[in-house]
């Protein structure tokens, strides 16, 4: 066992010198590699971190919204629409929600003004989300100014800050008393946004949802599984940044891959020679091939992984922020909280590891078989 | 001078990135919900129904609020103006629907 | 004692280009004695060189070591007893490029997995011996031919085999260089190794130190000069 260990020790002392050989060459293959895991498993990470994060958090969501339409298009939802509700058996609680978005022309950034049923706001005054505390630099106390669509402007004075970890879902929220929300946006009173609906019995939410647009024709019917189901597919590496991410790091890989498959060298071919000549046999010419492969990988894969974590969970994926944020002004602060699936994490090891290493060493296995004497020659 | 050999570097490396893995695996591990948690409260208590991540523009603030043909209320054949666009799949119309009627 | 029994190799059998470099020879060579074989280039002592020291396996034909037929012992082994019995110096020294000096003495040994501190100071006392003390961490590309050609000898070496092959050895060497070889040669045979060279150079066949020349052309024997 001490003799099988020694030797590989040997082969890996030969691969090290045989790498330092080229030593700009390699190093630069290694960063490439490297960065290459590093992009594919932060996309991985990301992505799964947050599809989690919303099937926890969204689990909360209400179990059923009812939205009107008119030509096609949202509208306000008339509050007599309450009562036809509240008469399906099986409703628990059926309650209006007054919401709607507000473009601040100064700083070109979306607001989604809401007026909160859980806490009392004083008219006048709004509690804003964290990262609207951050854009417009506010603290309690702080006068904010919005024009409504009459023309008129409202002051509000922020009398509370939402805390920094709520960014994920309520960074650019505005709550505000319904007097000053009403007036802000001219909705009657007899109107709301929408209405979210609790059941019963949660098996019941398909059948009320169904009894719901039956009794009501001109409305839409949003059940939390919908919800849900519209994260599950979200940051899908399928789909198209990603896939095209996905897409130029796998290309650059196989390009990094060819240069090694593509066959050796007659310097390399003449080593090999030379090593046979010398008392290497077959299996150690290959086995060492192999080594170079395996550590080559393993190191760019390791460090490009650990790195990824590090990128998307301590620095809030900060690298995708200017494909992600688009044209928002407002962005907010993940605080992912750190997760790992073992079984995405062995795909990419064995979607990079493997090709790389059967690449270093495929080519030199029919070399590693000719007759020493060519080294004579 | 004590001799080190290049193997030993080598073998070295690769522990050190083995290492770095496993503690990320341990800090996955202890990671602490709270922020879930409180963020889940929230969501429950002002009866949220979507994360805040596209703030750009209506239909892409809340995606699972956005009618089925709000991506064309510009223009029916109008491309995606955000990025949002791409990162997240339209609906799956098959499992949009609800009990059948009757 | 080795025994070579109408030992034949042609290459490419069967195709258009076949040849046939070594014809019907039948050889023994002594332990403990310096052979040189001679003859001009095409005669075929290259490759009966490789089939004496297990580089190749003949077309039809016995190699016998000590007894033990070695011609048609499957790879594994063949490296085995070409590792522990046989040193080469190739003719063009064959060293590896871009490795230490010290590595590339010590390559032959690393797959026999033992240890290592031992092997590293074993090659580092045949360098010395050699002369080319300071010159173990230089890269082999940068030794000039006589240098190289210690350090293809210290190689040959770091096995302790009981016979050393040499190809050619005094081809890229000038006459003081040579001797130096020729001496060496020496010190080689007074600790009791067999040695084999092939060499057309007169100052090698007509060295004091050489036992028995044995002359080839076209891949048969011609002439056995035995000198007392």
């Amino acid at each position: 066992m001490n003799r099988w260990i020694e030797r590989q020790r040997c082969l890996v002392d030969f691969t090290v010198s045989s790498l330092l050989r080229r030593r700009g060459k390699n190093l630069g293959l290694i960063l490439v590699y490297t960065a290459i895991v590093f992009v594919l498993a932060s996309v991985m990470l990301f992505g799964q971190a947050l599809r989690r994060e919303a099937a926890a958090v969204l689990s909360h969501a209400p179990e059923i919204v009812v939205q009107r339409m008119v030509a096609g298009r949202h509208d306000t939802i008339p509050t007599a629409y309450l009562d036809s509700i509240r008469a399906i058996r099986g409703v628990v609680q059926a309650e209006a929600r007054l919401w709607g978005y507000y473009f601040d022309p100064g700083l070109s950034a979306n607001y989604t003004l809401m007026v909160p049923t859980d806490r009392v706001v004083e008219p006048g005054t709004a509690t804003i989300g964290h990262a609207i505390a951050r854009l417009r630099d506010a603290r309690a106390g702080t006068p904010l100014f919005l024009l409504s669509e009459r023309g008129k402007m409202h002051k509000f004075t922020v009398a509370a800050t939402l805390e920094p970890d709520s960014e994920l879902v309520a960074a650019d929220l505005m709550l505000v008393a319904e007097r000053d929300f009403r007036s802000m946006f001219a909705i009657p009173a007899d109107a709301v946004t929408d209405i979210t609906v609790s059941v019963r019995n949660p098996r019941e939410v398909g059948t009320i949802a169904t009894k719901i647009s039956r009794a009501l024709p001109d409305v839409r019917v949003i059940t939390r599984g919908d919800i849900l189901r519209t994260y599950e597919a979200a940051f899908n590496w399928r789909e198209g940044m990603v896939l095209v991410l996905m897409v130029g790091a796998v290309l650059a890989f196989l390009i990094l891959a060819w240069d090694k498959a593509s066959g050796l060298s007659a310097e390399e071919r003449r080593e090999i020679g030379i090593l046979k000549a010398v008392g290497w046999e077959t299996s150690d010419v290959i086995r060492q091939k192999l080594w170079e492969g395996a550590l080559i990988s393993l190191t760019a894969f390791l460090f490009g992984y650990a790195l990824a974590y590090l990128h998307v969970f301590g620095f809030d994926a900060a690298l995708f922020e200017p494909a992600l944020k688009g044209w928002a002004v407002l962005y907010p602060r993940f605080g992912l909280r750190p997760s790992v699936d073992a079984f995405q994490v062995g795909t990419l090891m064995v979607l990079t590891v493997l090709p790389y290493i059967l690449a270093t060493v495929v080519p030199v296995w029919r070399a590693a078989t000719i007759d020493p004497d060519m080294a004579m020659r | 001078m004590r001799y080190v050999r290049s193997s030993g570097i080598a073998f070295g490396i690769v522990c050190g990135g083995l290492l770095l893995c496993a503690a990320t695996w341990l800090v996955a591990g202890l990671a602490g919900d709270g922020a879930t948690a409180s963020r889940a409260r929230l969501v429950h208590d002002l009866q949220l129904t979507d994360l805040a991540l596209f703030t750009e523009a209506r239909y892409t603030r809340h995606p699972s609020q956005a009618d089925l043909h709000s991506a064309f209320q510009n223009h029916p054949t109008a491309l995606d103006h955000f990025p949002s666009g791409s990162l997240r799949a339209p609906p799956d119309f098959r499992t949009l629907r609800h009990e059948p009627v009757d | 004692m080795i025994r070579l029994n109408d030992v034949t190799k042609v290459f490419n059998q069967g195709r258009h280009n076949e040849h046939r470099a070594v014809a019907g020879v039948t050889l023994d060579i002594e332990d403990g004695r310096v052979t040189v074989l001679r003859g001009p280039s095409g005669s075929g002592k290259t490759t009966l060189l490789t089939l004496i020291g297990c580089l190749a396996r003949p077309t039809s034909g016995r190699v016998r070591l000590d007894g033990r037929d070695i011609s048609s012992l499957p790879e594994r082994f063949l490296t085995e007893i070409r590792r522990s019995t046989f040193g080469f110096v190739f003719q063009r020294f064959n060293l590896i490029h871009g490795v230490s000096v010290l590595e590339n003495v010590m390559l032959p040994a690393y797959p026999l997995g033992g240890d290592h501190g031992a092997l590293r100071r074993r090659a580092l006392a045949l360098l010395a011996r050699l002369g080319l003390n300071g010159k173990s961490d230089a890269r082999a590309e940068w030794l000039s031919g006589g240098e190289a050609q210690r350090v293809a000898i210290a190689r040959a070496l770091i096995n302790d085999p009981r016979v050393i092959i040499a190809d050619e050895p005094t081809a890229n060497l000038d006459t003081a260089l040579s001797r130096a070889f020729l001496d060496i040669v020496g010190e080689l045979k007074a600790e009791g190794r067999t040695l084999i060279l092939t060499s057309h150079d007169p100052r090698v066949c007509e060295a004091p130190v050489v036992d028995r020349v044995v002359t080839m052309r076209d891949g048969e024997l011609v002439r056995d000069l035995v000198e007392a």
